[in-house]
């Protein structure tokens, strides 16, 4: 997680999302830009100077009980519009795991 | 097995009910994160990538079959159906949702279990050799003395908010298999000149960023001084260990900075005070906890039974027991290690059905117990030598027989980027990919012991520091690259290994790996030369040629 | 901030006079250490009670000369994690008998009150108002104890001791 104050020194290079989990259950979700949140990475709200970032990120963190560890995460946009994670990192967290979850015949 | 009594689980369902309160005002929002953050990490639960994960202690490594039962339960019930094992005796549940912990843990407490301090800056999980109590040789249960110690450092008045995180763990035998040396505290069970039982103190071992070993800080602590003599040291720790950077903060480097002279004599200067008081043991109190360690009414059995001999034609039930059953202090008994790395699987993982099948198992084969070890392996500490085959073909349909126990496949792995959020690379596939390599039976055997332990990042959950070759993964550029070090390893003769050379790329380290096991088949000086002793004889150099002589381009 | 004391939420009869502030002639205050220990001798000469505010990174021994004379010390919590104060606390009241209120300053939280009362505070000025309303409640949550400390709560070990011998003796 991030710290705030590390946040502020955040500058981005190209297309970003800020992402967390949700405090209820953990799981994945995006900030959209109706100031939601999203599990779908194809709802982001996408953000492409840093002051943008800042400020999304600034709004998200706002909200402690919706998400946790709110922080911003590069993307990369597809010819096609389409919104693919940026790293391998983000990609996982996506995606799921890389290999197969064992499981209780 | 030690029996919890009433005062046991009345505290540990008072502490789920106070933290049912705790997630209850995190969800409401009267808590922020920031500071229901500690409060739940003193009770395992972490955010991980995908979710939160809990992490819930096995003390010293002994759990009955109904409490395996309930892990599968809870498993199945809160998770996604398996649990990961990991290298201190817990097990981790890594889809678990916040506002179902409460009654995860309530279903736990029904059988004596909790995540109490299983994360946190606090003392962590006391654990144990897995063959404790069994082992042929040892100077006595050590789970007697880890018990005492579980009770003293739970929810410890003083000792709740120490710089940083501080782990125990106890041998009773010469060969030791509880990694004591790498431990915050390591305590080694032996007699004195008079035949009095105490323990060879040790203090400083950690991996993460900065790797010791642990030195002896007393030769020789009477068992009756035990809890005061820790309380010293924790309390030199708690007022002069490091705040001010998280990763200078563990008693290691306090123990390194003041040198382990100074530190011992502040220790010492401090339990004089107090070697007295009120912590001073008697042994009516030692008896109390021994009688409550029920050991199972061995019956008088041979050594080598019908059944045992008839098996003996089948040549893989003879690989599993030659790889896989160990000698128990009783004639006519065995301890069976169950391998957690099949070919191609996850280290560590257990479905619940796995789990409830191996309690079933455990009931009928093993007085209904069943022990976890550091390598991330269960174990079936009393199984009658006549019943080995028939619990072998058992265990073979449960998936647990796979016969690699200490060879090359038996890899240990943190879960690593596939779950974790302090990960830089990941360490399941590497894991999964090295058993496929290493899968034929001879060609293991042929190598003889060998341990491979991967990390994911500089924090060494997975042990790679004293793993024989240790595997830690780094990022370089947005890419994962792995260093890979040798000689290593986490026994009586503990030492941190020698890195080889530049980090390899992700898609190479198998490769590298395959490397270094043929060089040393080429250079051992006889068949049963371990890996490990030729490193120590050769030293790196001859490792690091063959590894980098082709890799020379890149 | 509230301050609880004797399980309550009280008016605290202290005042914290600043470094560079004159010391009042009488009335109750908490001074700091550094100007405690600049003159121990006129502070227990002065007409009120005195407290001091002893930081959590010196040792106590340097206090120890003076605890009889001390209405309140005051020990520092700077954040939640910060454990030291709590080594302090049971070396003041366990191997140095201090006996006046020893009060509990900083980030103290609801979740901290049953270790606090453990290692043998007895006042805590608490962060919110709600988790001083939660005292009594929280203060008792639980009922079973591991470790001996100078609090006298009875240890689980020797709970079963006891039983141990009543069950002898009705045999």
């Amino acid at each position: 997680m991030t710290s705030p104050l590390e946040q502020k020194k955040i500058k981005i290079t190209g297309p970003s999302v800020v992402t967390g989990n949700r405090t209820w259950d953990g799981v994945v979700i995006y900030r959209t830009s109706a100031r939601g949140w999203s599990a779908a990475l194809s709802d982001a709200a996408i953000v492409r100077t840093s002051d943008e970032a800042r400020s999304l990120l600034a709004e998200s963190v706002a909200d402690d009980v919706g998400a946790i560890g709110a922080y911003i995460a590069p993307v990369e946009i597809k010819d096609t519009g389409e919104i693919k994670p940026g790293n391998l990192r983000e990609h996982i967290r996506a995606a799921g795991v890389t290999i197969d979850l064992p499981v209780s015949a | 097995m030690y029996a919890y009594d009433e005062l046991d689980r009345t505290l540990i369902n008072e502490r789920v009910s106070e933290f049912r309160d705790q997630v209850k005002r995190r969800l409401s929002g009267e808590l922020t994160e920031d500071e229901f953050k500690m409060l739940r990490l003193q009770n395992g639960v972490y955010l991980q990538l995908h979710a939160y994960m809990l992490r819930v202690a096995i003390p010293y490594g002994t759990l009955s079959s109904k409490q395996l039962r309930r892990l599968a339960h809870v498993a199945r019930r809160y998770d996604r159906g398996y649990g990961h094992f990991t290298t201190r005796q817990n097990i981790q549940f890594n889809w678990i949702k916040l506002a179902e912990l409460p009654d995860a843990l309530a279903d736990l407490a029904e059988v004596g279990i909790h995540a109490m301090q299983t994360s946190g800056n606090n003392t962590r999980n006391v654990t144990s050799d897995q063959w404790a109590g069994v082992a042929p040789g040892e100077i006595e249960d050590p789970r007697i003395w880890s018990e005492l110690l579980r009770q003293y450092t739970t929810l410890h008045p003083e000792f709740s908010f120490l710089p940083r995180k501080f782990k125990f763990a106890i041998t009773a035998s010469a060969h030791d298999r509880a990694a004591i040396k790498i431990h915050d505290i390591g305590l080694r069970l032996h007699r004195n000149a008079d035949g009095e039982t105490g323990f060879e103190v040790l203090v400083g071992g950690g991996l993460g960023r900065t790797p010791f070993i642990g030195k002896t800080i007393k030769p020789f602590v009477h068992g009756h001084d035990l809890l005061s003599y820790v309380e010293a040291i924790l309390r030199v720790y708690n007022q002069y260990g490091r705040r001010d950077n998280i990763y200078k903060a563990r008693i290691k480097i306090l123990v390194h900075e003041l040198g382990i002279e100074k530190f011992a004599k502040e220790v010492e200067e401090e339990w004089l005070q107090m070697r007295g008081s009120a912590l001073a043991i008697d042994d009516s109190v030692i008896e109390d906890i021994r009688s409550r360690f029920a050991y199972p009414a061995y019956e008088k059995l041979p050594h080598m039974p019908d059944e045992l001999k008839k098996a003996a034609h089948d040549p893989h039930f003879e690989a599993w027991r030659k790889n896989s059953v160990a000698l128990h202090k009783v004639s006519g008994y065995a301890i069976v290690t169950l391998s957690l790395k099949p070919v191609g699987g996850p280290p560590g993982d257990a479905t619940a059905n796995q789990m409830d099948g191996l309690a079933d198992l455990a009931d009928k084969y093993s007085f209904g117990e069943i022990r976890v070890g550091h390598e991330q392996n269960l174990a079936l500490p009393h199984v009658a030598r006549r019943d080995l085959p028939a619990l072998w073909r058992s265990l073979d349909k449960l998936g647990l027989a796979t016969p690699n126990v200490n060879l090359v496949s038996d890899i240990i792995a943190c879960p690593g980027l596939d779950y974790c959020s302090l990960a830089n690379a990941r360490s399941i596939p590497i894991a999964q990919e090295l058993t496929r390599r290493f899968a034929n039976h001879d060609t293991a055997n042929l190598i003889g012991r060998l341990h491979i332990n991967i990390s994911g990042c500089i924090n060494a959950c997975g042990h790679h520091h004293v793993g024989h070759i240790g595997i830690l993964g780094v990022e370089k550029n947005g890419e994962e690259f792995y260093q890979i070090t040798i000689g290593g390893r986490a026994d009586e003769n503990a030492a941190v290994g020698t890195l080889i050379g530049p980090a390899v790329p992700y898609g190479e380290v198998a490769d590298v790996v395959e490397d270094i096991v043929e060089a040393y088949l080429a250079l051992r000086a006889r068949p049963d030369e371990l890996f490990v002793d030729t490193v120590k004889r050769l030293g790196v150099e001859p490792f690091r040629e063959r590894v980098y002589a082709t890799r020379q381009e890149r | 901030m509230p301050l609880v004391k004797n399980g309550k939420i009280t008016a605290d009869a202290f005042v914290c006079v600043a470094d560079d502030a004159p010391i009042p002639a009488d009335g109750a205050i908490l001074i700091s250490a550094a100007r405690f220990l600049d003159d121990p001798e006129a502070l227990s000469r002065r007409g009120g009670p005195t407290g001091v505010i002893w930081p959590n990174n010196r040792d106590v021994d340097d206090l120890v000369p003076y605890l009889d004379r001390l209405a309140v010390v005051a020990l520092v919590f700077p954040t939640f994690r910060d454990g030291r104060a709590y080594s302090q606390a049971r070396l003041l009241r366990e191997r140095y008998a201090y006996r006046g209120e020893m009060r509990a300053t900083g980030q103290v939280l609801r979740d901290q009150f049953v270790f606090m009362l453990r290692a043998g505070f007895d006042a805590f000025e608490v962060k919110k108002a709600s988790d001083a309303e939660a005292f009594a409640s929280t203060s008792k949550r639980y009922s079973v104890f591991y470790q001996p400390t100078g609090d006298g709560r009875i240890t689980a070990l020797h709970r079963r001791m006891q039983l141990r011998h009543s069950e002898s003796a009705s045999q």
